[in-house]
Parts: structure tokens; sequence; C-alpha cells
């Protein structure tokens, strides 16, 4: 909503304040003013000039040779507008002023001809194009006759006006208004309130009902339909003041008619309708729902079909509105109007809401309704506009309105004692303050002891409950004048819970191990939404789930892994020649088998990371390490031996990963997650380099995490120490060959190690040494050598045995 | 003899002096000191003497013995430490040239913002609840005050999944089901922080995806100055001792009265700079007094309890806490964006 303050000192002064201190108060106490504007920024020493001759220039073809009487001096000034004329009031900028864009005027000579000045246009006075009359627009602006010569143009053309930018919230529907507005800051600034005139000058031969009657069907949907009828009426521009007001506001104007009907739209916040009485097509109006598949041409030329959820204007044939939202084409009012059917009218917020989504058409008319117009301003609107054709456009009214009414006008009543509200906000306010804040907000109120009796206008429709009326004064008494406490009631521990504190441990493991913590969007892209799912995850066969009104293309789907985005995010940096990145994300992903979502998916937390490039780089040491299996497997290895959950990983083979790099990860003999390679095809797609992943299931993990784990006592006896390397066969794993020492060793060896994988002199062709260090201990005594060689040759004699192994010697 | 003894210290400590390494030392022992050495030599001529002056002689003999062996060890360790600082000089180094990097990652500049606000309201004795990213209807709009159709929902552009079913638009829901688990008997002191989501173009401002944290305390005896308290302490911590803070009123379903939090701008202590677009201020959360309907649909009897709320967003704090313009970058993943900001765990890359 645009404020003009010129408009606003209509109904009361606002000269107490600047327009920024006018602003800044409104702001503080219940809109906010977004920003401020003037209507045009530099023009000075703007003045009416009559242009006493006009002649062509001799030396140009589209200039004119004007001389211009500005009342106290006569000048010549050249003008290039092919509109002007002699016998017109122009707006002439003397030399020194200065116009919007900082542009200065100045005695000059165009083709050898003196030029004391410019007459302008309006874009050339800084108003925007938009909003300038069609007829004004490509020429300069013409002043109406009676326009005194010599006048301050700049003053007349409303440029010292200031705008303030009201950024509604949806509650404020009151101030859809300048009236609303004007209550709003005479509350601030405790000044009192002029209404506008409503007065008519009703034609008694004639009545409304002689020409128009009113039906209403669906009195739910609209309790009260007001038509005037309006003739005898001169279609012309409407005065300036009028239109520098609607230009103000955003509005251009049109003509007189349906400049009036939209200045009283503004004034009010009660959107009216003018039909072509002539055009109407009949002498009845019928307000009813509209059939399902029932057509009509919208004032835009749009055929609409509409359904039983809307609501119709007819002739008692055809519809010639869809209330509340545009008028028909047929009805429109036209150059050649003469009477006017003017409607006046409630109707229900939620019809005009879902007709509104349906045709796609918002209007500062829609608006309005949707929010709910003022039960008791909606009859006054149309005698306010009334009141301004028979002003402005020598109209005569009919007596009488014709009208269905079943409007309920009454105001609620709030009831609140001194203490509650005092209670509730911390206060103490006292009963004479409270009085002043109601006095000032005009709400009429009874006071009985400690309780005020409060009748809420209905222009403030927002105001319903005890908590509204807390509102109310708490913002007129003044946020600031709270004081600061804190609250005194039960207390209680705050803090994380277990899960929440060991996603804060996990992130902080992988930190420390050199991955960066990322956060990708949720929604991915149809071709990612399956991709490089983890094993136990694809074995649900989750359905993607599927926006039905996205944005983009590259956000449609909830993702199901966020593998896919955190590869984005690798190639988008790899894309910036940052070639070494080492992420990982915690995040939910969205699980359900429902093809048609019927419940909410399971959020499933997993834990996803990406590394690509090299891990060491240190050159000039000459130490340089790529990113390999290994190094991630190790970083996983790691986590879980922080969080002491036992794992094991398998070889595994997955779409789109590297067919012999690639494990899942299991505990407890459940898969919980997989790593890997990505496969070439994949990187070569995605213009990645080789890049190591993995995917875990976090809500697993974090749920095996609950068991604490005991003292384990320090061992008070030495270990003993014993190498041995096994020569087999390449596809033997060296973690089967640990898990069976670990197996026979049972309870002597502790630990076991590979410290050394070799193949070459000394190795069979085809065959591989795994070297590993076992460690012996008892805990109960200090071990006996036989002991260690026993439990050793027991161990060589059975991986002998199950890998087809041998000693390496 | 005396005289003797005498020439051969003089002579002995001379040498020692000006012995220049350790080979030079153990020569002058050997002569001096050994089988066949000069001090050797006189005494054994000793024998010579009359008895009552042997005494005196051996005495002075053993004292010159014990000089120069006192003064060739000392003469040993000047060498030694001579030698030493010479190899140490020559293993200098160039410290200039770079360290061995340490790999250290970092959590997101999001994740270390949330964590510091959840750390500060835990202080206060809040806990930290969770909630569905997707959410019904139910709980993002009706039981927050917004039933079908409620022009406020308009506010809030929704990825719809069904009729029902959606991407929560707020944490707000939270809200809700944090009263309802609670039903109704007990005090609620949670926030909530998350991911929400809206039906916006991305662009320097926008996000379709963005975080919030919301906030909630529900008790018998709430008052609205309590929810100024509290969110000046919230402010102070994380902005800073020196900015206060203004409410304005606002509107929000689920709240009566709204109210939106602003503070004093930083970089011109409130007089008015581009940052604060002029104003001053600059605009931070949305709170308010929990709505009767919210309380009473959670199972609450507003007659008995009372309730402040609030909701900010981390995104935007994050933008005006480290001057970031463009939203997007939390969600790029640009490396070169992600370690400017070590901000929970420290260290560089």
């Amino acid at each position: 909503m645009l404020v003009s303050v010129n408009w606003l000192n209509n109904y009361l002064d606002t000269g107490s304040v600047t327009p920024e201190e006018l602003a800044d108060l409104v702001t503080r106490t219940g809109i906010e003013v977004d920003g401020l504007h003037n209507i045009a920024d530099h023009a000075s020493d703007l003045v009416v000039g009559y242009v006493e001759t006009c002649e062509q220039h001799p030396n140009a073809d589209k200039l004119h040779l004007c001389q211009v009487d500005m009342g106290d001096e006569k000048q010549q000034i050249i003008c290039g507008a092919p509109n002007v004329k002699q016998g017109q009031k122009v707006a002439v900028a003397k030399p020194g002023s200065r116009l919007p864009g900082n542009v200065k005027i100045k005695k000059t000579k165009l083709r050898g001809v003196e030029s004391n000045g410019m007459i302008c246009s309006l874009q050339e006075l800084g108003i925007a194009e938009k909003y300038i009359p069609k007829n004004a627009a490509d020429g300069i602006f013409v002043f109406p006759d009676d326009t005194e010569v010599g006048a301050d143009a700049g003053r007349l053309l409303n440029l010292d006006d200031t705008i303030l930018e009201f950024d509604l919230t949806p509650n404020r529907a009151d101030a859809l208004s300048m009236l609303g507005v004007a209550y709003e800051a005479a509350a601030i600034l405790d000044v009192p309130l002029t209404l506008p005139d409503e007065q008519i000058h009703p034609d008694a031969r004639q009545t409304t009902t002689d020409y128009i009657s009113v039906d209403v069907e669906a009195p739910d949907l609209n309790p009260y339909y007001g038509a005037f009828i309006v003739k005898d009426i001169d279609i012309k521009p409407s005065p300036l003041w009028m239109r520098n007001a609607l230009m103000a506001a955003g509005i251009r104007p049109i003509n007189n008619v349906v400049d009036i009907t939209n200045y009283v739209l503004l004034e009010y916040g009660q959107p009216l309708h003018a039909f072509d009485y002539d055009r109407f097509g009949s002498t009845s109006v019928v307000v009813r729902r509209a059939g399902d598949g029932e057509h009509m041409v919208t004032l835009d030329g749009e055929d609409r079909e509409l359904s039983s959820d809307h609501l119709v204007i007819t002739n008692g044939q055809e519809p010639v509105a869809l209330a509340g939202v545009m008028g028909g084409a047929d009805t429109e009012v036209k150059e050649d109007t003469t009477t006017i059917l003017l409607e006046a009218a409630y109707f229900d917020p939620q019809t005009v809401r879902t007709a509104v989504n349906d045709t796609g058409l918002r209007s500062d008319s829609s608006v309005r309704f949707e929010k709910g117009v003022d039960p008791n301003r909606v009859e006054r609107a149309g005698f306010r506009a009334c009141h301004l054709f028979e002003k402005y456009a020598g109209a005569t009214v009919l007596s009488g309105s014709a009208a269905f009414d079943e409007l309920d006008r009454s105001e609620k009543t709030v009831k609140v004692s001194q203490q509650a509200i005092n209670h509730r906000l911390g206060t103490e306010i006292t009963s004479a303050e409270m009085e002043t804040i109601l006095n000032k907000l005009q709400f009429p109120f009874e006071k009985t002891g400690d309780w005020f009796t409060i009748t809420v206008p209905t222009r403030r429709g927002d105001i319903a409950i005890f908590e509204d009326m807390l509102e109310e004064f708490a913002r007129m008494y003044g946020y600031d004048h709270l004081p600061y406490t804190l609250p005194e009631g039960s207390s209680q521990a705050g803090g994380l819970t277990a899960r929440q504190q060991l996603k804060r441990e996990i992130s902080g493991y992988l930190q420390s191990a050199g991955l960066m913590e990322t956060i990708t969007y949720s929604l991915t892209d149809e071709s990612s939404v399956g991709r490089l799912m983890s094993p136990e995850l694809r074995e649900k066969e989750p359905e993607p789930i599927k926006l039905p009104m996205p944005m983009s293309a590259d956000h449609n789907y909830l993702r199901l892994t966020m593998l896919p985005e955190l590869l984005k995010s690798l190639a988008y940096n790899q894309a910036r020649n940052q070639m070494d990145i080492r992420y990982f994300e915690m995040g939910n992903v969205f699980v359900t088998s429902e093809r048609t979502l019927s419940q909410l998916p399971e959020e499933n937390l997993r834990l996803a990371g990406a590394v690509t490039g090299k891990w060491v780089h240190h050159p000039w040491q000459h130490e340089q390490k790529q990113v390999d299996f290994y190094l991630v497997k190790g970083i996983i290895e790691g986590l879980f031996a922080y969080l002491n959950i036992p794992i094991s990983l398998e070889q595994t083979r997955l779409p789109e990963m590297h067919p012999g790099r690639c494990a899942t990860i299991l505990t407890e003999g459940r898969v919980i997650g997989f790593l890997g390679e990505t496969h070439p095809n994949l990187e070569k797609e995605m213009d990645l380099k080789e890049t190591f992943v993995f995917d875990l299931d976090l809500d697993q993990i974090i749920e095996r995490c609950t068991n604490t784990t005991g003292y384990q006592p320090i061992p008070k006896y030495p270990s003993i120490a014993r190498d041995i390397a096994f020569i087999v066969d390449e596809a033997v794993q060296a973690g089967d060959i640990k898990k069976q020492i670990e197996t026979e060793g049972t309870p002597l060896v502790k630990n076991v190690y590979i410290f050394d994988v070799y193949r070459g002199d000394n190795v069979p062709e085809g065959k591989k040494s795994v070297a590993f260090s076992l460690f012996y201990q008892d805990p109960e005594k200090t071990l006996q050598d036989d002991e260690v060689e026993e439990s050793y040759q027991q161990i060589i004699a059975s991986i002998n045995e199950t890998f087809d192994a041998y000693v390496r010697t | 003899m005396k005289e003797q003894l005498e020439a051969i210290r003089q002579e002995a400590l001379d040498n020692i002096e000006e012995a220049s390494d350790l080979k030079a030392l153990q020569d002058i022992r050997v002569t001096y000191l050994g089988k066949k050495g000069s001090l050797t030599s006189v005494l054994r001529g000793m024998g010579s003497l009359p008895e009552e002056e042997r005494p005196a002689i051996g005495e002075m003999a053993n004292e010159i013995r014990k000089a120069i062996t006192d003064e060739i060890a000392k003469k040993i360790d000047v060498l030694e430490q001579e030698a030493l600082e010479e190899k140490l000089e020559q293993e200098a180094i160039d410290v200039t040239l770079p360290g061995r990097p340490v790999q250290v990652g970092g959590a997101h500049l999001l994740t270390g913002i949330i964590e510091e606000i959840e750390d500060l309201f835990i202080g206060m004795g809040f806990e930290v609840r969770e909630g569905p990213e997707v959410e019904t209807d139910y709980f993002n709009f009706e039981a927050m005050n917004m039933p079908k159709g409620h022009p406020a929902r308009d506010m809030q552009d929704t990825f719809y999944l069904t009729d029902e079913l959606l991407l929560r638009t707020h944490t707000s829901p939270v809200q809700a089901r944090t009263m309802q688990q609670y039903s109704g008997s007990k005090a609620v002191k949670m926030i909530c922080p998350g991911k929400v989501f809206r039906r916006d173009t991305d662009d320097a401002t926008h996000s379709h995806q963005f975080t919030q944290i919301e906030g909630l305390y529900v008790d018998e005896h709430v008052r609205m100055s309590d929810l100024k308290g509290v969110l000046n302490e919230f402010a102070k911590r994380i902005f800073g001792e020196d900015r206060r803070i203004r409410l304005r009123p606002s509107f929000f379903p689920f709240t009566e009265p709204s109210v939106e939090m602003d503070i004093s701008c930083k970089v011109c202590q409130g007089d008015g700079c581009s940052v604060c677009k002029y104003s001053g201020w600059i605009e931070i959360l949305g709170a308010g007094m929990v709505h009767p309907n919210v309380l009473e649909k959670a199972g609450y009897d507003p007659e008995i309890y009372t309730g402040f709320a609030f909701g900010m967003g981390p995104d935007r704090i994050a933008m005006l806490k480290y001057g970031i313009d463009d939203i997007r970058n939390f969600y790029t993943n640009d490396k070169r964006f992600l370690t400017q900001y070590h901000y929970a765990k420290g260290g560089t890359l």
C-alpha cells in the first residue's frame, strides 16, 4: 500500500512530524513502513506558463518556438513536443532549475534561436511512465484551463509529495484504505480526524428502484449488494488533484468514472464496480453461484470457465461480473457511457479468494475483498462515490439505492481487566493510560472497576479476543516501555539428548579427520534421486517422492541419498580449480514404499562423504599422496573405533561404483552402509576426477552407540610379539587370513596387524606375501615362550590348511 | 727441584692454554703426566732428596698433577662446546620455508551458528527438539492457527507433496508436536533448529531451502517482558554486548501479540548507514505470545498456560554477522567459502 502524505493530510494534520518521523512512528506502532520516496527528487523552480504563441522553429521541422507567459515574466522557449499548442497552460522549468536525473535547465540556443527554459512532460518531471495517463504520455503535460498562470507547477502536480510504502501484514486489512491509515496516524499523533464528504443531492423525481432491482440467491456469499444509478455522466479527465492522488498511489488515471471508483477504493478500502447501465441487458441484478462449466468473457478479453465455487453477478440471464474479481467485457464503461450502475457490495472473502486462485486475477479490488471489507463502510463508499460523480462528472444520482441487505454490521466487544493486561505484558500501565490509549484508537468503552468493556469498530476486523486487545495496548503503550525480565516459572535443566550429542561428536570426529561439513539441497533432480543408494536402502525399494509443483527441474525430487548432490559440489569445485576436496554431510533422506504418498515418509538420518584429489601435499619436501580407498576406509574405521562399534567390510559390486574397489560396511551381520571408488564412467559423466565416497545409516549407528564401555584394566604383564609372513594366492583376501589368525589365536593373541604385502623376488607369480605382527599377552601372568610357540604353530597349521598358504622364510 | 716442578707446571698450563684440539691435550697429558712424562721423571729423582724435604715436594708434585689434570678437563669441555656450536651452526635451516600442512576439516558455518544458539539457550534451560522435514498440513498450518483458506498461508509459498503432506515451511510445527507430546500438563521450554522449504526462486536473498530455529516457552505465568528479556540476552550474546534490541509490532497467525525484533546496527551504532538501509536497525527475528488457539489445539488450557515463541533464520544471522551477500553460498559448497569459517573447531587448511 502506497500512502501519500499529501492525501493523508486531507483527513488529519501530520504537520507536527516530518514524513520520515511519521514513517518511523507508524513502523514502531504497528505497520512496517518499508520505504519512503518523494514523487520527484530535484524538480525546483517549476511554474505554470501560458503558451501565448506557438510557431514553427525557422530552422527545424520538429521544433516549436513558443512565447510563454509565466505571470511575472514572458520568455521565448523552444519545445520539441508534438502536442504543444497556443493557449495551453504548461509546466515550465525556468533556467536555473533542476529536473530529476540532475538535469540543469540553462538558457541556450537551439538551431540558432534562443530558448529560456523548458516545457516539461510528466516523465521529465520524474513521474513513472506506468502511472502517467495515456493521453499525457507522448508529450508535454497540459494543465486544466482554469489553472493560475505563474503558480507553483510542482505543487499543483503533487511533486512535493512523499510516499510511504506500507508493508502490510495480513491482519491489518484496515490499512488497505486511506481512512484506515488516517485512523492509525491520528491515534499515533493524537490529533483529530476529518472524515470525507458523503453528501449527495439525489434527483427526487426518479428513484433507483425504478431502474434496477437486486436479488441475491447466495446470501451467505454476498450478504450485501447495493446498486446506485448515476445518470447524465460527462466522461472526461478527473480533476488534477484526483489524478495526482491516484498516481501517488501507483494507479494510472483513466477518466473520471474509473478514477472515482479507484479513488474511493483507495480511500475507503471498498472496491466498487461501475457497469454501463445501458449495456447491462436488463433491469435486474441477480447474484448467484456460477454453474459448473459456465463461461464469461472478462474485461481483459479472456474467456473464463467458471464453477459453482465462484460467485457471479448476472443480469438475470448471463454473468456480467465475476464477483469481487473482474467485470465482464460487455458491460464495461466506455467513452459514450452516460448512465452507470454502481455496485457496492460485501463478498465472502473465501469465495473471492477461490476465484482469484482459479483465475490468477489478483487486483486491488480482490485483495481487499479477500481480507474482508468493513461492513459499515460498504454502503458509505457508494455514497462517497456518488458525491464525487455529482461533483466531478456532472452526474445526477437517483435517490435511494436498490439493495439486498443481510449484512451483519454489529460490533464486537472485548472485555479486559487492567490487571490481566499488566499481568500478561509484565507492565504497570495505569487505568488512565489505558483510557487514553482507547480514546486515541477511537474505540468506545465502558469502565467498571478494573474492567474495560471495549466496543471494537468493524473497521478493525482483526480484533476479536483478549489477546488482540492486549496487542493494541502493548503497541500503543510502546514495546520500548516493556521491562526486561527473565522467566520466573518452573525451571528445568536444558541440554542435548544423547542422540544430538552423538551427532555433534560424530561431526567433530570427521572434522578432526580433515573433512569439511557441507549442506546440500534436500531436493534433487530426477536423474540423481536414486543414484548411489546404499545397498541396505536399495533393498527396501523406496519410491522416489516427486514434487507436484517444483520451482525447477533441478530440484523436483526428495533425495534418497546425499551423494549425487555432494558429487555435484565436488564437480563444481573442480571446475573452479579446487581439486582437493574432502566433504561430508549429515542429513535426512526420505524413504517411502508408497507410490502415492498417504503418510509421512521415513526420514532416515545419513552420513555421506566424498573425497578426491591430494590428501597430503607438501611439495618442497616431496611429500604427496592422492586420496585412495584405504584412506577413506581408515577414516571410517576410525569413526567406528571412536564409537566402539565393531564393523567388518565385505567386497561388493554396486551400480556406478568401481567393481573392484567397493565394500559394504556391516555391523552385527547387518549392512549399514558402503564405501568405495566411483566408477570411471560416472566420473566422466559428472566431470569428476578419481573420487571416493561413503554413505552410512546414521540412525543405525546412533542406535548402536547406547552401550557404554566398561573399564579395561591396563595389562600388568609384558606382551610378546611374533611376526609371520604367508605366501598365498593373489585371490586370497588379507582380511580373511587376519580374521582366522584372531580366531585361532584366542585367547592369547590380543592384536594382529598387517605390516607388509609383497609381490616380486622370491614370491612366485600369481602369489603374494602378506606379513602379520601378532601380539601375545596374558592378563594373569607372564607368558612363557612355549605357550606362545604352541599357539603360533597352531595358527600356521590352520592358515596353511585353509588358504593353501605357506610360511615365507 | 722445587724450581724444576714450578717450571713444569707453568709450561704445562701454557701448553694446555694453547692447545686447539683434543689430540693436543692428549699429547700434553702424556708429556707431563704419562709414565715417561716430565712430572713423573722429576718425582723419580725424589730419592736423591733429603728425607725431610720429600713430603713437601711430594705434596707439591701431587698438587701440580691435579692442576694439570683439571685444566685439561676444563679445556676439553671448552673444545667440545666449541665443536658442538660449530656443528649446530651448520645445521641451520630456512625457517621461512612452508611447514607441512595439517589437514583439519570444519563445521559448516550454519552448523556453527546453530550450535552457538543451541548452547546459548541450553544455558537458559531450553531443550533441543527436532521434527520431520516432511510435515502434515495439520501441524504446519492448522495447529499453528492457519486453517485451510487462511490468507496468512500466502505468506509462505509451500511445496505440497499431496493435499495433506508438504515440506515444512517453518520449524513452528515442532511447537505443536512438542506440546502434544507433553499433553498439556507441564511447562515446555524448547528450541528447534532445522531445515525449511519455500517455493521461492533461488537468488541472492532467496533460497528454496534454508534453516530456522524455533523457540517456545509455555508455562503458567509467562509475560511478554520475559520474551523481551530472553531475546535481549540472545542478542547480546550472539551479536555483542553493545547491541540494543527493539520490538516492533508484526503479525504471525500463531502469536498474539506478534513482534519483530531488530538489533541496533553494528556499523553505524544506530545513526543509519547503507548496511541497515539508513534505519539504524536490522531485523533479526519474529516472536510473540503464543496464540490461545495454538495452545488449545495442542491441549494446553489458555486460561492456565501462556507462553512466548520466536523464530529466527540462521542463514540471515550468518549473513548479517559476516556480511555475506548471497544466501546461495551456504548451499553451493564452494571450498573457498566453506573454509573461511572454521567456526566451531578452529584451525585452517
